[in-house]
């Protein structure tokens, strides 16, 4: 099965990348962008018998810093 | 001077192992150990532990973060818990935020540049080991070299950090983004210091500056006299 992982920066850490991605549509033209935050999508292929618990686990000890981050679980159906 | 039993971590990608190295053997006298990450254990007596700079396993996923989940980590933590003084340096200190060790997290420079230059520190706190030699409120010159140096940690956290005397060494001017201008953190039983700062690259004259000395001749000293 597959599984995402969203991972994102906690709200009120600021996020110098997202704002340079932010200038960088801005030096492009787009017009009406009010903010960008840059996170990362880690997939996992993993059997089905893992649990929510353990890829919590995962997430917690090494997918995600918890002091700056915040992540999201996804299952995909297979 | 000749017990001086040091350690000097080497994980893949590692770039400041031998500077650590050699600076400590120009400050002690002795040559560390050089262990590689994968070992599961340290030394049977160990009276330091260096963690150096570089990009642990090409900074993937975050800086540090592979390198603090290492088999060899497992027993720097059990080290710290002896008291044992582990120094961590640029990759060093991000490798101890990740494992735990310390508090807060290194974020990328706020300006997205990668900083190289010589910089400016106010040591803020001479109460523990690797401050000793210095005096609170002296200002000494160390280079820095890094990405990912501004440091984060909530408002608690760095409120905490300032009422109990854990912040080492604060910039004189604005870096890379930290919070409050902290270059440098201590643990809370002031036996682990992790630093963007890199005091190993200023030991010899020759190389422009020897204010990285004190840091290292203040390790050795209290373990001489301990």
């Amino acid at each position: 099965m597959k599984v995402q992982i969203h991972v994102s920066l906690k709200p009120g850490v600021l996020d110098p990348q997202g704002r340079a991605i932010q200038h960088s549509l801005e030096g492009l033209g787009f017009k009406g962008v009010n903010g960008v935050r840059a996170g990362k999508l880690i997939e996992l292929e993993v059997d089905d018998t893992v649990s929510d618990a353990q890829l919590d686990e995962m997430c917690r000890k090494l997918l995600a810093n918890m002091v700056i981050e915040n992540y999201r679980v996804e299952r995909l159906s297979a | 001077m000749s017990g001086f039993r040091a350690v000097v971590i080497t994980f893949p990608g590692s770039n400041c192992d031998r500077d650590m190295a050699v600076a400590l053997e120009n400050v002690s006298g002795v040559a560390p150990a050089r262990v590689w990450h994968g070992e599961p254990s340290l030394p049977d007596r160990v009276d330091f532990v260096a963690l150096p700079g570089g990009f642990s396993y090409g900074d993937y996923l975050r800086s540090g973060a592979m390198a603090g989940r290492s088999p060899i980590m497992r027993a720097v933590v059990d080290a710290v818990k002896r008291g044992v003084p582990v120094l961590g340096v640029c990759n060093g200190f991000q490798v101890l935020t990740e494992t735990g060790l310390l508090p807060g997290a290194l974020m990328r420079n706020a300006a997205i540049r990668f900083v190289c230059r010589d910089v400016r520190l106010t040591v803020e706190n001479e109460g523990s080991c690797f401050t000793s030699a210095y005096r609170t409120g002296q200002e000494i010159v160390i280079p820095v070299a890094h990405h990912d140096g501004n440091y984060f940690a909530d408002e608690t956290t760095l409120d905490r950090l300032e009422g109990e005397g854990q912040i080492a060494f604060r910039y004189t001017e604005p870096v890379n983004g930290s919070a409050r201008g902290i270059a440098g953190v201590l643990n809370e039983d002031r036996n682990v210091l992790g630093m963007m700062p890199h005091p190993e690259r200023a030991i010899d004259a020759a190389h422009g500056g020897q204010d990285g000395r004190k840091l290292f001749e203040g390790v050795v000293s209290r373990l001489v006299s301990a």
